[in-house]
């Protein structure tokens, strides 16, 4: 009985810092996904819900919710990255699509 | 060290000879088919449409949905005894008559006066080397007789480009791509665009106004990519006012989920360029209405 509340307690010490996020965190998840959706942007193939979730980081940043800025920035980034993917893979698969 | 005899040698000059001129054909296929044929294109896009809509004629695909589909035809007949862009068009015919500072006319930038040309925007610049739309042609001419550029895509511009539409009715479309690779170029870029897919959607214009052209999505019915621009500027009860060729495009890459481009982005200038070409042929009716 005692192992196991010192395994319970054992993992409650050690997953709560796991779940919150630290400013440090939220920012550096922020600045990724920034990134990555400027180089969206450069190639004409940035998404609108990717500028949303960056809009809703920011101001979870700005808020001290660490947690939900870098929820929202970690979404943003995997927006960016599929609408750079989709772009890339477009390059050569517009072609399929012609009528002839 | 290996030696052939004279025999296998004319046999292994025979097999050789053979895979050439095989191969020959095919490898000029493969570059035609690489080379942008935009007169083929046309013919194999509006033969597509026709086949489709067999029934309507091909001087009445402009008219968009109400082409297609007998009930919005109806609602858009009752739309048409007060047409809603007919303030817009007075505005448009104030200003067009209205002398600049140094006291030129936008008649003096354009052929004929301005008069029944519109059929013929977008133009390929040579100077340039870049695609000029209409809207794009209207603000070089105020710039160069020292005004200020107008919003492109609605107010006054759409105002203007309804007089010159409405003074191209019933023109067809006639746009040139002249014998110059960037021009060809601005048109392949410009078809890209048209069958890329885009957005968190993951759809093209082409997904929309190709094949399910004439089905519904939601509310709307959607409109044959022939004759598409045939209409604008148009009056659209979504926005409750006017919008050129540009602001209709930007709404489109909206609503894919696509962050849009700059309103004279090269980008949506060369898509109107192939949708345009895709067209000609088919007249004018702007200024337009769309729900």
């Amino acid at each position: 009985m005692m192992r196991k509340i010192v395994l319970a307690a054992a993992l409650a010490i050690f997953s709560l810092p796991a779940l919150a996020a630290t400013q440090g965190e939220a920012e550096a998840a922020l600045e990724a996904a920034q990134a990555a959706e400027a180089q969206a942007l450069a190639a004409k193939a940035a998404w609108t819900p990717t500028e949303a979730a960056l809009k809703k980081a920011g101001a979870a940043l700005e808020a001290g919710e660490w947690d939900e800025a870098k929820a929202q920035a970690d979404a943003a980034l995997a927006l960016a990255r599929l609408s750079l993917e989709q772009a890339s893979e477009q390059k050569t698969l517009w072609r399929n699509a012609v009528f002839r | 060290m290996i030696t052939t005899k004279p025999r296998h040698a004319r046999a292994i000059l025979r097999i050789a000879a053979c895979v050439l001129l095989l191969a020959a054909p095919a490898r000029a296929s493969e570059a035609s088919a690489d080379k942008p044929n935009p007169e083929m294109d046309r013919k194999a896009f509006q033969a597509f449409f026709f086949a489709k809509f067999p029934r309507v004629a091909k001087d009445e695909f402009g008219n968009g949905p109400y082409a297609v589909n007998e009930g919005v035809r109806k609602q858009w007949k009752e739309i048409m005894e007060f047409p809603p862009y007919e303030f817009a068009l007075d505005d448009g015919k104030a200003e067009w008559v209205k002398p600049f500072a140094n006291g030129k006319h936008y008649a003096d930038c354009f052929d004929n006066k301005g008069e029944g040309v519109r059929q013929t925007y977008p133009r390929f610049i040579r100077e340039t080397g870049q695609v000029e739309t209409l809207e794009g042609a209207i603000n070089r001419c105020r710039v160069e007789n020292g005004e200020k550029p107008l919003e492109p895509m609605t107010g006054l511009m759409a105002s203007l480009t309804a007089v010159m539409a409405e003074s191209s009715q019933g023109k067809p479309f006639a746009i040139t791509i002249p014998d110059d690779p960037r021009a060809l170029n601005a048109y392949e870029r410009g078809k890209e665009f048209f069958y890329t897919r885009k957005g968190q959607l993951g759809v093209s214009c082409a997904s929309c106004h190709m094949s399910p052209a004439g089905e519904r999505m939601r509310g709307d019915i959607l409109a044959p990519a022939l004759g598409i621009l045939a209409a604008m500027p148009i009056y659209r009860s979504d926005w409750g006012a006017m919008g050129t060729t540009i602001r209709r495009i930007s709404t489109c890459s909206s609503q894919t989920r696509a962050v849009p481009l700059a309103a004279d982005d090269e980008d949506y200038r060369n898509l109107e360029y192939f949708l345009s070409y895709m067209s000609n042929g088919i007249p004018i009716v702007g200024p337009g209405t769309r729900p």
